[in-house]
């Protein structure tokens, strides 16, 4: 980890020293230099072998230090991203959010897409060697549908028969909809057609347990030593506060290509300290980057700064069950249209957020918007009819509307709602009090709704899907902090959840989404996007809208530095191979692999002076490197990487520009499931 | 002297049963509860959460239940961190957060009292006004600044020092130890120089030059012992404070310690690591506060508690 760090640091002095100026804006923007990255992609989509660093370690920023390693009682991002390395649910995500087979090889869906009957392949194995049996998916199910578990994340089982009845304590646990046909086949009922309901099962709560260390070790069966997990890694070590350490687990049943050796979480409580630790080379991929920092981002680091759009709304919540929002939906149509989105995310959110009439984000596949006039508009227009409909609403300059915006304490919503409410004022004279609350405070006051009048709120989406979305405005929800209530909008809810034609269910969930923004209970700013920084040494991942990313589809490459480093020594060796007694005792055979070898050495370093790659001394501390000290091993490696570099292509790096960002990401038409929890 | 030793633990008691109830219940008036989130829970499962917390119980019972399991030094499960007991917490972080303290602490007596002692025998010399300055910049300097600064320089540009993190490596103390030991070294400094003054301004300090002594003999049998008492009683609750960490110098240098289990505890109302960790603090202010006295005792003859007790 030391090792790592220090071996970047000649590198992040060399960029210290291009930017030595500080950052005086009449600089040329300098990006950072940092070693470039070896991408070649066999045609069969995985890494060339030589291409592959010595030491596959990652090492992941990943936000808060998650609440628990349990699977069905835990919740929040962090937790889930560590989750999804240590477990593989019936379902997995592929890197760009499609599902894919996971310990299920394949599955049956009933003609009325109430029954699925999964198939588990016959090698899937517990970190410890045990099999993976029916028996585990459908107690895993049970536990974490049993009250007893109190499981936070427990509404992803609820499509399932019985569901609701398990978590009230009505029913036996084992009355769920699930059960074991045999050894591999599990069969789950739903309560109706749940178009998204595979990616559901991708996610935590319907995770298998192994139940002998369960019953051994009760609450502290998800500690090191204790946990036995089924999925490419398994827990190593877990220091509060400090790291999570996964290894590569050898039972899984994918082991052959799993590149990564050890995947290092670490939590940040201070986006800057996750920064700092990134640009000293102490990270591979960040949790996400500071908002104040787009600029900085920007000029030194474009080519590892990732924005991509995320499956996300943050939106405005007006209080409906009091005055002033009670009744008069012209008032806040009027409030909707004075704010400049456009200005919104051009000059205060800055990373190319999408500016947005809309609650359910654009680019869910198969699904359209409803239409909305006012979005064809010009700004002008817009802001015109704003003060139209605020008139009508009975405010003028002289009788202004006076409302509270509270949000919890941060910075980036704070610039936000100073924004909007700069919006409010110049258009219409509203006078807006700005009040930050810190979270729980804020949390409770939006549930009660009994000071609140106008909220800040965000909501990402669980699975990709529109009713993800729409359904936190049904009357009942839990979610739906509005108040709002329309019995036209929840009965169209309750007929998306029976409809069972694709099309006929896209059209009532569009219908909703109209309903809903007539009424206009929230005021939606702009579609969400991720930013992190990637190293892009990281290969293998893609930016998908779920923003969920899997270590076992990852790899390490070399740099071009320890390429032709590792070109180097391989020379060497072979010559050495050829001066050493070892030719005499080794057979004919060697003899040929070897000269083939000092060929291709000669093509490479043709290669490499005419790339004018320089190289690295620094980089030659690379343990597997100078690992390799038989030369049997080293002629052998070098005829491999011949017929590699005979078959392989080049391929574009991964990390995409924000610009391209839209139109670069393609939609999968599977469902993706969930983000369990909202930016704070 | 074993007479007042018991009387003050004695005393202890009160004090520490007051800091519970007062933190038991304010922790308990504060908005929201722990299982509050931006997802809200069904009705059911938040029920049943409560109810394995013994969450559902009249807020009387749970505070005897407390103060039970508190005699018995079971701190509880943790309500955020359902894994772990407060007590594995406060004792994976605790150690973190005492190395680091004790080291920054030992970095600022010597630092802090040899710069100190300096000063006050150049008195306004432009030595003494050159410690002074940099010690009232020390203290007015908030570690929230120093504590990046010394990461932008020495981590960033310089090379020289991991950015943060923690494996019990001198490499990734240096920088928390310097930012912690700063304002001490600033306090210290001023304390020991206004007090070595006035010392060496006393009767005794008078007699001793009148005896013929040596100045070296005179500072250093007669003047700095008693001159060291300001700074004795400062130490008490410093060192308590020191060895419980910094949540700022924890957050910024990623530093698994005992700081931020009282903030993040606070700010996600897990009531049981609150209290587990004011409960802790409080006991390590009254242990350190009377070993200050009785170093006191050692110190200065004019004070002796067992004649003052009998």
């Amino acid at each position: 980890m030391i090792g790592g760090a220090y071996r970047l640091f000649p590198l992040i002095l060399l960029l210290l020293s291009a930017c030595g100026g500080g950052d005086a804006p009449q600089q040329q923007p300098e990006p950072l230099s940092r070693p470039v990255p070896v991408v070649r992609v066999a045609a069969d989509a995985q890494p060339s072998p030589q291409d592959l660093a010595a030491q596959q370690i990652l090492r992941r920023g990943n936000g808060e230090e998650p609440e628990t390693l349990d699977p069905h009682r835990a919740q929040g991002v962090p937790a889930n991203n560590i989750l999804r390395d240590l477990f593989e649910g019936l379902t997995i995500e592929l890197p760009d959010g499609q599902v894919a087979p996971g310990t299920a090889e394949h599955w049956d869906i009933s003609r009325d897409g109430k029954r699925y009957t999964f198939y588990l392949r016959d090698d899937a194995r517990w970190s410890n060697g045990d099999v993976v049996t029916a028996e585990d998916f459908v107690f895993g199910l049970r536990r974490s549908a049993d009250p007893a578990t109190s499981s936070p994340a427990v509404q992803v089982l609820s499509p399932i028969v019985n569901a609701h009845e398990v978590f009230a304590g009505t029913l036996p646990a084992d009355s769920l909809g699930v059960r074991a046909l045999n050894d591999h086949t599990v069969q789950i009922d739903l309560v109706a057609p749940t178009p998204y309901f595979l990616s559901l099962l991708t996610l935590p709560p319907a995770y298998p347990v192994h139940r002998p260390s369960l019953a051994a070790h009760g609450d502290q069966y998800s500690r090191p030593g204790n946990l036995v997990s089924n999925g490419a890694f398994v827990l190593s070590e877990w220091v509060i506060y400090s790291h999570i350490l996964l290894n590569r687990n050898p039972f899984y049943w994918d082991y052959e290509k799993i590149y990564l050796d050890q995947v290092y979480y670490y939590p940040f409580a201070d986006q800057n300290a996750e920064l700092a630790h990134y640009r000293a080379g102490d990270l591979d991929w960040t949790y996400e980057v500071p908002s104040s920092q787009y600029d900085w981002l920007e000029q030194k680091l474009p080519d590892e700064l990732s924005v991509t759009p995320w499956l996300g709304t943050y939106y405005l919540g007006f209080n409906l069950t009091r005055a002033p929002f009670e009744a008069l939906p012209e008032l806040r149509v009027a409030l909707s249209l004075a704010v400049d989105r456009e200005l919104l995310v051009d000059k205060v959110t800055r990373f190319g957020e999408l500016p947005t009439f809309h609650l359910v984000p654009k680019g869910i596949p198969r699904y359209e918007s409803p239409e909305y006039d006012y979005e064809n508009w010009t700004q002008a227009e817009r802001e015109a009819e704003a003060k139209r409909l605020y008139q009508r609403a009975g405010y003028d300059e002289e009788f202004p509307l006076r409302i509270e915006l509270r949000y919890n304490t941060s910075a980036n919503h704070k610039k936000i709602a100073l924004a909007v409410a700069a919006m409010w004022q110049q258009v219409l004279g509203v006078e807006t009090v700005l009040i930050n609350e810190e979270w729980r405070v804020f949390l409770q006051n939006r549930q009660q709704g009994r000071i609140t009048e106008v909220y800040r709120g965000g909501w990402i989406g669980d699975y990709n899907d529109p009713y993800a979305f729409l359904e936190i405005f049904h009357s009942q929800h839990r979610q739906n902090d509005s108040g709002y209530e329309n019995p036209t909008f929840d009965r169209l809810l309750e007929r998306i959840g029976t409809e069972r034609i694709p099309s006929r269910r896209m059209r009532l969930l569009a219908e909703s989404e109209r309903v809903l923004l007539q009424d206009l209970p929230l005021l939606p700013l702009y579609t969400y996007v991720t930013k992190r920084l990637v190293s892009p040494r990281v290969q293998g991942w893609q930016p998908n809208v779920m923003d969920n990313h899997l270590s076992r589809w990852m790899y390490i490459v070399r740099t071009e530095d320890e390429l032709s480093q590792a070109d180097r020594e391989a020379n060497e060796q072979a010559r050495r191979t050829t001066e050493s007694e070892l030719v005499d005792t080794v057979d004919e055979t060697v003899d040929v692999l070897v000269d083939k070898s000092l060929d291709n050495l000669g093509e490479i370093a043709v290669d490499t002076v005419t790339k004018g790659v320089q190289r690295d001394p620094m980089a030659g501390d690379n343990p597997a490197v100078s690992a390799v000290d038989k030369s049997m091993e080293s002629a052998d490696e070098v005829q491999i990487q011949r017929a590699e570099m005979d078959a392989e292509v080049e391929a574009e790096p991964e990390p995409e520009s924000i610009a391209g960002a839209a139109e670069a990401q393609e939609l999968s038409p599977e469902l993706r499931p969930e983000r369990m929890e909202e930016d704070r | 002297m074993i007479a007042y030793a018991l009387r003050r633990l004695l005393g202890a008691i009160p004090t520490l049963l007051m800091l519970i109830t007062l933190a038991f219940f304010m922790i308990r008036l504060s908005p929201g509860g722990p299982f509050d989130n931006e997802r809200t829970l069904p009705p059911e499962i938040e029920a049943n959460l409560n109810a394995r917390y013994h969450l559902d119980e009249p807020l009387a019972m749970q505070y005897a239940r407390y103060l039970g399991n508190v005699l018995r030094f079971d701190f509880g499960p943790s309500f955020q961190y359902k894994d772990w007991t407060v007590n594995e917490l406060i004792s994976s972080g605790f150690p973190v957060s005492a190395t680091l303290g004790l080291l920054a602490m030992a970095l600022a007596l010597v630092v802090g009292l040899s710069a100190g002692t300096y000063a006050a025998l150049r008195q306004n010399s432009w030595i003494d006004y050159g410690v002074m300055t940099i010690a009232m910049t020390g203290i007015s300097i908030p570690t929230f600044v120093v504590a990046p600064l010394l990461i932008l320089v020495v981590a960033l540009s310089l090379g020289w020092l991991p950015a943060g993190g923690w494996d019990w490596t001198p490499a990734r103390m240096v920088m928390p130890v310097v930012t912690l030991a700063l304002p001490l070294i600033a306090y210290i400094s001023r304390l020991m120089r206004a007090s070595l003054i006035e010392v060496l301004h006393s009767n005794f300090i008078r007699t001793a030059r009148a005896k013929g002594l040596s100045e070296r003999q005179v500072i250093f049998r007669h003047a700095l012992k008693p001159a060291a008492l300001p700074v004795i009683s400062f130490l008490g609750p410093a060192i308590a404070s020191v060895l419980t960490g910094s949540v700022v110098v924890e957050r910024i240098f990623t530093v698994p310690g005992l700081g931020s289990h009282f903030v993040q505890g606070a700010l996600n109302r897990d009531y049981t690591l609150v209290l587990g960790v004011v409960v802790f603090y409080g006991m390590l202010i009254i242990v350190l506060n009377f070993l200050v006295d009785l170093i006191y005792a050692w110190l200065d003859p004019r004070i002796r508690y067992d004649r003052r007790w009998s």
